[in-house]
Formats: structure tokens, sequence, C-alpha cells
């Protein structure tokens, strides 16, 4: 662990010893800039066609059926066959669609659900971008994504995937206020953007004081914060039950239907990224990031790592245990609840919280 | 000011809510249903017209083949038809084993049908759940006519042959090891009919699983409550029956108003909606297959105590045994009719009908003495009910139709023939 943590030190050194003070730090900062780009990118690709194969496993175990199992032992090289057929297939656009627009629309959609993971901090010290503004750029890059699926809606040019494109816009303007005043909760008894700053201060409290960390989680005293912000992290994923967007039965794939081959995948790869993505900030802004739930002596040598994608995957399991247990919502009724229920409960809160910082009992000092 | 148009979606053939090859023309205002116009035709195979030029044993594999769902229950109206004319009394062991197997397709469609309704809403699971009882119910199929789904096992004067004693295993394979392989075997060790009997046993606690998934499902409501509402006058006036009728709270079933084989003597209720929506309808499918276990379940008791012919003795309409035709003269003879000629059926029309797990599936067929139908018109429920959905769809979203079609359970084999 020691020796990992010293290697960067030692770069460091390295790179001042060869370059000389000034120019060997910038030369530094790159190299150390794109190995941590090169790493999360990497490693988010690795996750998502993961994601997918665990998805596909554990709905099957839930439907009584085995899922994948034929390419590799346990059916782990699936991904990588899917990835391939994918890849190999041939990108067909539609002869009335608008090309360019057609061919920019999945970069629009996957290129935000990357970039946004440049604020994540994975640790206290792993953090590619820890700038002071974060929980913004997280809101700004996660409601750009909707821009890929209302262009490549319009630029199909087809009924379904039109259809897709008005309900994902209208949908995404109604849950981001939600999950924005659930976020302004979360910024409130933090007291601040940052989301380093904001695991630190689920660390504080009184029953951290006392071992049980994980009372003093935001979790505790925002709990409807967290069903809001989880929910409505589904509905901007669009994923099962607020899936609407492509509603499979309805109207096919919605905005998806007229992509084949790496256009489809990268549809795909930014959906899963998104999953990942608010599975993180769950854990992250309610859940106490990398913090063990106890501080016992016990639990000491277990990396912080290990708890914080631990955590990432229990709630990523969710999305997919939500999947394989409810209907679909019809699009008037996602709507009723982003505006009729979600928004007054976020602001009922919002007020509630504020007022109990203003009295004694605040426990966010 | 521009000029504001509806614009028309083509929903279908393709579609994966079509149940098959609808095409529906779908006229929109935003995402509002203004008009529904169902096109149909694109499996039409002409069932009626060929029926004209088979002897009526070689037309009945063709009823399997309409609403390929509910097989069996095809061959019936189309034996009950032939067996009217005939005047041909039908063994009461035969019957019953009708009767069984009537419950069983009930069943079969009815578990298809709940499968792809909520999987149209977009719940999957349950659809997975319903395939693991129709598995069941399929190897009944299976250990009784050899074939899972075009059976051709009723005959007209009674059924094909009598229930097989015992069951086909699973046999080994690298992927089954000992264990799971006494575990798969373990409620065919006796007949079929104590197969179904395990069966019967176990399937209430199914049934409770998928009205776990649904019944109290919010979302679940949500989609259905109040969705496709049919009045029971309208009911009437569009021709619907089956569960389309009953959810509409007219209670209506053939098997106790005009009570054919058995069912008189059996027990059973017919469950009935109050607001003809299609949750009602949900409710009553489900509380439909409740009750066709009862009945599958009587059936069973009774059948294992009364030994006795499965079809009528009278070589002119059923085949004589092997050995009988191997040994007698005339039998032979009433062999090599039967199967180059078939059978005669006197003059005169008629019109027969079953209590199908859609509705109301009626055969009516003018015979002119010879032995092929003169004419056979086929009364097909899903053909009524997909009329009625430009009607029931009208001012719905786009979901409502997709749950409106799942709640009609239509299957194109019937409606296009």
């Amino acid at each position: 662990m020691d020796l990992i943590y010293s290697l960067p030190q030692l770069a460091l050194q390295l790179s001042k010893d060869f370059f000389g003070v000034d120019l060997g730090t910038y030369i530094y900062i790159l190299l150390k800039t794109l190995v941590l780009i090169g790493c999360i990118v990497g490693g988010l690709q690795g996750s998502v066609a993961y994601l997918t194969l665990w998805e596909r496993k554990l709905i099957g175990w839930m439907q009584i059926r085995m899922g994948p199992n034929r390419v590799g032992p346990l059916g782990l090289l699936q991904p990588i066959a899917d990835g391939v057929k994918l890849l190999l297939k041939e990108l067909i656009v539609p002869s009335g669609a608008n090309k360019g627009l057609f061919v920019l629309a999945p970069v629009l959609s996957v290129a935000p659900a990357f970039a946004a993971w440049a604020v994540i901090p994975f640790s206290p010290e792993v953090v590619l971008a820890d700038i002071n503004a974060g929980l913004l750029y997280l809101t700004a890059m996660t409601s750009l994504g909707v821009y890929g699926v209302i262009v490549a809606g319009w630029a199909s040019n087809s009924k379904y995937a039109f259809l897709g494109a008005m309900r994902s816009a209208a949908q995404i303007v109604a849950y981001e206020i939600a999950m924005g005043f659930a976020l302004v909760v979360v910024l409130m008894v933090s007291g601040s953007l940052n989301l380093s700053e904001i695991v630190n201060a689920q660390g504080r409290g009184q029953f951290a004081d006392i071992g049980l960390t994980f009372l003093s989680w935001n979790w505790l005293p925002l709990a409807p914060m967290v069903l809001v912000y989880f929910i409505s992290g589904i509905a901007e994923t669009n994923r099962a039950p607020f899936d609407v967007v492509e509603g499979e039965s309805e109207i096919v794939a919605g905005h998806m239907v007229e992509y084949s081959g790496m256009g489809f995948a990268m549809f795909m790869l930014a959906e899963y990224a998104s999953m990942w993505m608010i599975a993180m900030l769950t854990v992250l802004m309610f859940f106490g990031g990398w913090q063990a739930p106890v501080n016992w002596a016990v639990l000491a040598w277990v990396p912080s790592i290990v708890w914080l994608l631990g955590k990432v995957f229990c709630v990523v399991s969710m999305f997919l245990w939500i999947r394989a247990s409810f209907p679909r919502y019809r699009y008037d009724q996602i709507m009723r609840l982003g505006w009729k229920v979600f928004i007054p409960v976020t602001l009922v809160w919002l007020v509630f919280i504020g007022v109990w910082m203003q009295t004694p009992w605040n426990i966010w000092t | 000011m521009a000029d504001i148009r509806n614009y028309t979606l083509n929903f279908g053939p393709q579609h994966p809510a079509a149940h098959g090859v609808l095409r529906l023309v779908l006229e929109l205002d935003g995402e509002v249903v203004q008009r529904a116009d169902p096109h149909i035709g694109m499996l039409h195979r002409a069932t009626e017209k060929l029926v004209e030029h088979k002897t009526y044993l070689q037309a009945l594999p063709y009823m399997d083949r309409l609403d390929y769902m509910s097989m069996m229950a095809n061959e019936h109206a189309y034996c009950l038809a032939i067996e009217k004319l005939l005047g041909l009394q039908v063994p009461v062991r035969a019957q019953y084993i009708r009767v069984m197997f009537d419950e069983i397709t009930r069943l079969l469609n009815h578990l298809l049908w709940l499968g792809a309704h909520a999987i149209d809403c977009g719940a999957m699971t349950v659809f997975l759940y319903a395939f693991r009882e129709r598995e069941t119910l399929l190897d009944c199929y299976e250990a009784v006519s050899g074939a899972r789904l075009h059976a051709a096992y009723y005959r007209p004067g009674g059924v094909y042959r009598d229930l097989p004693d015992s069951m086909p295993q699973y046999e080994a394979s690298k992927f089954r090891n000992r264990q799971k392989l006494s575990d798969l075997n373990e409620n065919r060790q006796g007949t079929l009919l104590d197969f179904i009997a395990d069966f019967t046993d176990k399937f209430p606690k199914y049934v409770d699983e998928y009205e776990q998934l649904l019944t109290n499902n919010r979302i679940w409501k949500q989609r259905t409550v109040g969705i496709g509402v049919v009045s029971p006058e309208r009911a009437l006036a569009m021709g619907l029956s089956g569960p389309m009728l009953r959810g509409s709270g007219i209670e209506w079933d053939l098997r106790r108003k005009q009570p054919y084989e058995v069912y008189d003597l059996l027990e059973f209720d017919i469950p009935v909606g109050v607001n003809g929506d299609c949750y009602d309808r949900y409710l009553c499918r489900i509380n439909e297959m409740r009750q066709s276990n009862r009945i599958v379940r009587q059936c069973v008791e009774w059948l294992r105590t009364h030994p006795g012919p499965v079809i009528t003795d009278n070589h002119k309409i059923a085949p004589p045994s092997r050995v009988q035709m191997k040994t007698s003269m005339e039998d032979l003879i009433h062999h090599f009719k039967l199967f180059t000629e078939g059978f005669h059926v006197p003059e005169g029309e008629t019109y027969a009908a079953i209590e199908h797990p859609k509705g109301e599936f009626g055969i009516y067929l003018i015979s002119d003495g010879a032995n092929k139908p003169y004419r056979l018109k086929i009364r097909a429920p899903g053909y009524a009910h997909l009329s009625a959905l430009d009607e029931v769809a009208r001012g719905h979203m786009i979901a409502d139709v997709v749950a409106i079609i799942g709640t009609l359970d239509i299957v194109f084999g019937e409606i296009d023939r």
C-alpha cells in the first residue's frame, strides 16, 4: 500500500531531476492526468461491459433461468463477444436521416456520461479534478446527456424515434429539478460543493465519534432525499420502470430504433455509464463514500476503495432488481410523479432541513 | 397559422407488442390516440376453404393451428359440431378427459396471456414465471398426444387414446447431476394423472406469486385501472365474449349456460368484473385460472376411479383397434374405408360453440352428406375483440393501446385463420 502511495512522489522527483523543477512539475502533472484519465475511462468501459453481464445474470437468477453461460467459463467472456459483434456490424444511416446529426448524437450522448467522472473521488487522495464546484459540474454534465437522445430522435427521421425524443425531453426536465433540489439539501448540510468534502463531512458527528459511522451518514437525516434522488436517478438514466424513452413494447426502442452497431453501442455505453454514475453519487452523497460503516479496528485493513466500490455495486444491483420487479410507468404518470410528488417533497424537506440547521439541535456543525 | 394535422403511426406488423402480425394504423394527436385502425390478413391461410377439401378427420389438425395458444379447445368445438350432426354419443371417460384438457388448455392460454400482458406493460418477470408452469402443462400435452402444441388429440367420437400410465423422464446429461436429475423426475414417477394432480397442488401457490408481483402493485394498477373500459351494453353489442364480457360484469359462460360434456357435473365459479377495465379483466382471468385448476382436480379424481373406453365403438366413425383390425374382416374393411374415404356426415347444418379460453369459439358446419364439409365457418372470439379495439382505445395514450391489445388476448391464428 505504502509503495503505491509513494509512487507519485517518486515520479515527481524523477521528473524534476530529469526536466528541471518547473518543466518537470508540468510534465508530471500532465502525465499524471493522462494516466488517471486512462484508468478511469478504461475502468469505466470495463465496468460497463461487465455490468451488462451482471445484469443479465442477476435478472436471470431472479427469473429462474441461467443467463449467459456459453462464452467462456460462466459466460464471463460474453461482454467481449458482444463488443466484438457490435464493433464489426455495419453502421446503417437511414436514407431520410440527417447524416451529420445522426452520427453526432451517440457522441453527444456518451461524452458527458464519461466526462462527469472527472470530479469523482475514488478515495481521499485519488481524484482527477478536485474542483470546488464539483457537484455543479456533475449536474451540468448529467443533464447534457439528454441532448444526445433528442438529437438522435430528431435526426433519425422516424416517428418512433421522434416520440422517444419528445418523451425524453419532457421527462428529463421534471426529474432534473427534483434531483437538483435533493443535491441542494446535501450541499446545505455539507457546506461544500466539493465531493471529497461532502464525503468527509459525513464522517463527523455524534455517532461517528462512538464508532458507528454509518449512522452519521447523510442517508439517515435525509432519508426522503435518498429515495427521491435514487428514483430520479433511475428516471434520469431511462431505466425500468421509467424507461418510457425506449419503451420496448410501445415505441420499440425510442431514439435508438434506427441505430445499429457502434451507434447503438454508444447509447448503451452512455446508459450504463450513467447508471454507475448515479450509483456512485448516491454512495458519495448519502452513504459515506469510501468510509467504513463502523470504525472498528478489525476493519481497518480494508482499503477505502473496497468500501466505495462495494457500496456502488450494491446500489447498481438495486437498479437491476427494480427492473426485474416493476411494470413500466405510462409517460404522463411519470410526469405526475415528478412534478406532483418529488418536487414538493424535496421542497418541503429543503425548508425542514433549513429550519433544523438554524435551531440549537443542528447536527451538522 | 400553420395547419396542425394529426399524424399516423404504423404500429406493426413487426412490433414487439403486436402479438404476431397485427398492423395497427394509429392516428395520433401528440400521444393520444384519435383512431385505431386494425389491419388484418397477414396470417390468412384460408383454413375454412382448405377444410372443404379434406375429409373430416384430415381437417382436424387445422383446428390446432387456428388459435395456436389453445389448441385442444379449438379441436373440441370442431368435434362437437361433427358429433352433433352425427348424433354421436361420446363415452363419459372421454368427456372427462376432454374437459380436463380443455381446462389445461385454458391454463396454458391464460398463462401466456398473463405473461404477454405483463411484458407489454413492462413487467418481464411474470412472463418467465408463467412459462415455468406452461412447461409442465405442455409436458401433459406431450405425454398424451406426442405433440407439445398441435396435439390433434380430440377425435369425433372421443379422444385419440387413453391417458398414459407413465411419464417420460428427464435423462442424465453433463449439465445435471444426480441430485438435480432426481428432483426433476420426482413428480414423474407415477401416471399422467399423478403428474397433473401434483401440478394442481402446486398451482395455487404459483398464482399467488403472479398476484404478488402484479395485483397490488401500484404501477400495475395505474397502468390498468380505468383503461379500456367497456360498458356491459357495449360489450354485448360488440359481440365480446369470454373474459372480455365477464370483465364488464355480465355473467355469461357457455360452460354454465349451455353445458356441454360434463361441465354440469363439476363445481366451479364464474368470476365477473365490475368496472369492465383492463384491471377487472386481469382479475377475472387470474380467478379463472384458479377455477380451472379446481376443475382439473375434480376431473383427475374422477378419472382415477373410472376406467373405460375413451372413444366411441362405432367403427364407422372411429377406427377399430389394431388387434381387431388384424383379426376381423369387418374391422379391416372399416379401417380401410375410414383411412381412405373417411366417414360421411348426414346432410344438415349445425352450430357448436364452446367456452374457449378467449371467449365463445364456434364452428358452423354445413354438410351435404359427403365425406367433406360443404362449408365450415369459424366464429373466432378474437375477431370480435379486435373489432372493438378502435372504440376501446380511442382517447387513450399509446402505452394504453399496448395494454388494451394485451387485455384483448388476441392471437392472429384465429383472427386471420
